[in-house]
């Protein structure tokens, strides 16, 4: 019964894993001609008013700019699928930099807040929101749903300045910038991305705590949880034990999809508090032309989303194996 | 107030000099000695060593390398210039002065140059600083598929070679008597040889500081050269970018950097009631510019330039676009503080009828012409054009503003549109500034502007040695691009700048940002 139950799971896994792969591929085709087709290029945008065509000419030699657009998608690709990235134009004879070196700092930076934001957010959000099932109505509900409806519907960087004036400038509580390098201590590091996760916290958390709470109400009035009540259990046990494990699939989508705006969405903060995010880098990569890095990262954005929300099918098709068999 | 106390908040304000402050106190029948002290109180002790300075720069990227042949901005540039040094520098009173090179001779009517230079420099590595490093430095940017921004600048060169241990001598194909400006340029600094090209990929130099960490686009680590043959009070110095310039500001404030750049002009205001914070500005060689294309109808006809000229008001733009942060300009793109500006005749101001009457000489009763114009040529370009266009309606000119994408707007407006918006981080001499962009056959000749007595001058002034026939000769070039030039100048902008008040400076450079992009050598701790 497990074995065969498991089987048709580990069969979806795979299939949305090639499916997923196929994705990837065809973004990989439209963002090579979405760079390309971007005017300007990187001589010019480095050398800005002091390119001529001469200087121009030798840059795009040396970048490989000279080959027709189809040569370089293939050359392209060939190394990404053997995980070579390439290197970045800034690239200069005797000082390699290859794509994953610039990266990869980048991408741990995000990955650190985007872990420390959710570690806060999404616990918080689950109890918030079925506290808020539970207590439907009351001012407490009110209260958690005017809260975070008013920080969503702030924009990022005004909540971001707002939390910057209060704990950064009035109270010097914590830190203005959250310029980390990978010589700073852990401590150091999450004092210094205090202020941003608790802007992105604001700006997530209310998604999911509103998700969490509509599943659970919505739940709350089907006939077996009507059965559990008269049976005399505790609200609360009735929610953990009964309503929960049947909400997860909503939840889990709204989850991974925050996740995933966590790593690639979260630029304008990176921005405001100066913290060297893989967003920063894209934006700076595409402001040079730096088309390696552009498609590095547009890549890298592209497999979170997909792989998150691979993980939210997994986990509601785990929960809830009905969904294994459609209608 | 007394009259002590009068000058004491003068000294304070920097309206007055130490000297003169001096010498009034003296008058009041105070002591020399007291008078000496109480200006020290007030201006602050004489530099002292010491502390780790942080600044804030609005840019870098990731792209940023060491390489001096693609510094793109003022982050490489104080970079660079920090651990690097040229032959040449600019003071902070526009002159040029040797750096790294001891004297500068011309011969031949300044078609060669001997620069010789300093004794018992080294690099920091210990290496000596000779002629051959300063001849690789040069040939680093020349040559076939050189990929340097000063490359067309460089092209004069005919030939460098080494005289000794100690002595450069540059040929030039025509005689420059500004030679010495373009060796300060801050994408020469000297750098160690190595087999036939430099070593720049390790950011081995001789300036001020050595290079300790750098990471582009976020931030980069320097100390203090022990060995570096002028003094220097900062210990050690970071510079950071914050592109943003709230996040900048706030940095400012919270204290997290001692001195940021490019500030916030509309809240400037605020910015300035904050006593730990002073605010810096300087009028520098940058200017903004609209320049037509003087080879397309209708600015083919010298007459619409001129309507065009008379249609602007430049003190309404300089008053509600860059909030007064600037000196008005007459079409002439030299600065003021330049050496041989003139102010051409006549001024123009706000004057429709004039400008009626140089469109009906046009043989034009009404003009419709479109205008490009996008925030990537400078901040506040677009309300510019828009301010602009309400201007000349009442000269019969009907602008319209042709709002351009910022991305590849160098690629596909500037030089290409009729009439667009641009700028000009200016140059330290006339030549140097004609040669880029106002010469027939420049490069960058963003007006298609081609005067053949201009041109003409343009060679014979280079070379002329006789500063006062010199100076007549500049005098007549800047009136004919008044006159005839395709630009217009809205005005030289200020770097308007902002630091704490634990820092302190002498006279500040206006040739760039960051006190000519050398602040960290000569700020210091207060």
């Amino acid at each position: 019964m497990a074995a065969r139950a498991l089987n048709p799971i580990i069969r979806t896994i795979l299939q949305r894993l090639g499916l997923g792969l196929v994705t990837l591929l065809v973004v990989s085709v439209i963002i090579f001609s979405a760079v390309t087709m971007l005017p300007g290029d990187f001589a010019k945008a480095i050398l800005g008013q002091s390119a001529t065509p001469e200087t121009v000419a030798a840059f795009q030699k040396e970048v490989g700019l000279d080959q027709p657009p189809v040569q370089r998608y293939f050359e392209w690709i060939g190394g990404v699928l053997q995980g070579d990235f390439g290197s970045s134009y800034s690239n200069r004879v005797g000082y390699t930099r290859t794509v994953v070196s610039m990266i990869r700092p980048r991408l741990e930076n995000t990955l650190f807040l985007a872990g420390m934001t959710a570690l806060i957010a999404v616990p918080l959000a689950l109890v918030l929101g079925m506290l808020a099932a539970l207590y439907r109505n009351s001012w407490y509900d009110r209260l958690v749903n005017l809260v975070t409806l008013t920080s969503i519907s702030s924009p990022e960087f005004f909540v971001a300045y707002i939390l910057m004036l209060f704990l950064a400038v009035r109270l010097p509580i914590f830190y203005a910038l959250a310029s980390v390098d990978a010589d700073t201590p852990f401590w150091e590091r999450v004092s210094r991305c205090a202020l941003p996760a608790m802007t992105l916290v604001l700006v997530i958390v209310a998604h999911m705590m509103r998700m969490t709470r509509a599943a659970i109400i919505n739940l709350l009035a089907s006939p077996y949880i009507e059965m559990a009540r008269l049976k005399g259990l505790s609200p609360s046990k009735i929610i953990y034990h009964h309503a929960l494990p049947n909400a997860w699939a909503p939840i889990a989508t709204v989850i991974a999809v925050n996740l995933a705006y966590l790593v690639v969405g979260v630029v304008v903060v990176e921005v405001v508090f100066v913290y060297p995010g893989i967003g920063q880098l894209m934006v700076d990569a595409v402001s040079k032309r730096d088309m390696p890095v552009v498609q590095a990262c547009a890549l890298i954005f592209a497999t979170t989303y997909i792989l998150l929300n691979l993980l939210a099918d997994v986990i509601s098709i785990v929960t809830n194996p009905r969904l294994l068999h459609p209608r | 107030m007394s009259e002590l106390e009068y000058w004491k908040s003068r000294l304070a304000a920097g309206k007055v000099s130490r000297r003169e402050f001096i010498g009034r106190a003296a008058a009041l029948g105070v002591t020399t000695a007291l008078a000496t002290t109480l200006a020290s109180k007030i201006a602050g002790a004489a530099p002292k060593k010491g502390g780790s300075l942080k600044m804030a720069l609005g840019h870098g990227a990731t792209t940023d390398s060491l390489d001096p042949a693609t510094y793109p901005d003022q982050f490489t540039g104080t970079l660079g210039g920090a651990i690097g040094s040229a032959l040449t520098l600019i003071n902070a009173k526009g002159e040029i002065e040797g750096d790294l090179a001891e004297t500068m001779e011309p011969s031949k009517g300044a078609t060669v140059w001997a620069f010789k230079l300093r004794k018992g420099v080294t690099f920091h590595n210990g290496k000596d600083v000779t002629a051959d490093d300063v001849v690789a430095s040069f040939r680093h940017h020349m040559g076939e598929g050189s990929k340097s921004a000063v490359k067309s600048i460089l092209d004069p060169i005919t030939d460098i070679k080494a005289d000794g241990k100690d002595t450069v001598i540059f040929t030039l194909a025509a005689g420059s008597a500004d030679f010495p400006f373009l060796t300060s340029d801050y994408h020469l600094p000297i750098m160690p040889v190595k087999d036939n090209d430099v070593d720049w990929q390790s950011g081995i130099r001789s300036g001020a500081f050595i290079l300790e960490k750098f990471d582009p686009g976020v931030s980069v680590k320097m100390k203090r050269n022990p060995n570096f043959y002028r003094e220097v009070w900062i210990d050690d110095c970071e510079i950071r970018t914050i592109a943003d310039v709230t996040a900048r500001t706030n940095a400012l404030t919270t204290g997290e950097v001692h001195f940021i750049d490019r500030c916030d002009l509309k809240t400037l205001g605020l910015l300035q009631r904050n006593k730990d914070i002073k605010i810096l500005e300087v009028t520098g060689y940058a200017h903004y510019v609209l320049p037509m294309l003087t080879d397309v109808p209708p600015f083919d006809n010298v007459h619409v330039r001129t309507a065009l000229k008379y249609a602007l008001d430049r003190e309404d733009i300089l008053k509600k676009v860059f909030l007064g942060h600037g000196t008005v300009a007459n079409d002439n793109p030299i600065s003021p503080v330049i050496q041989y500006a003139i102010e051409p005749q006549p001024k123009y101001t706000y004057d429709p009828d004039k400008a009626k009457f140089h469109l009906k000489a046009a043989g034009l009763d009404s003009l419709k012409v479109d205008l490009s114009a996008a925030d990537a040529a400078f901040a506040g370009a677009v309300d510019v054009a828009v301010l602009y266009k309400e201007h000349a309606a009442k000269a019969g000119i009907d602008i319209n503003v042709v709002r351009e994408p910022n991305d590849g707007y160098w690629d596909n407006v500037w030089m290409k549109k009729g009439w667009s918006a641009s700028y000009w981080n200016g140059r330290p001499t006339c030549d140097w500034m004609f040669t880029t962009a106002y010469a027939a056959d420049a490069a960058w000749n963003d007006t298609h502007w081609k005067n053949p007595r201009f041109n003409e001058l343009l060679v014979a002034a280079r070379s002329e040695t006789d500063t006062k026939k010199r100076a007549s000769m500049y005098a007549e070039m800047q009136q004919l691009l008044h006159d005839d030039g395709g630009l217009i100048v809205l005005c030289f902008n200020n770097f308007v700048s902002a630091h704490s008040n634990k820092l302190d400076h002498g006279p500040v450079a206006s040739n760039w940002d960051e006190d000519g992009m050398k602040l960290p050598e000569r700020w210091w701790f207060a």
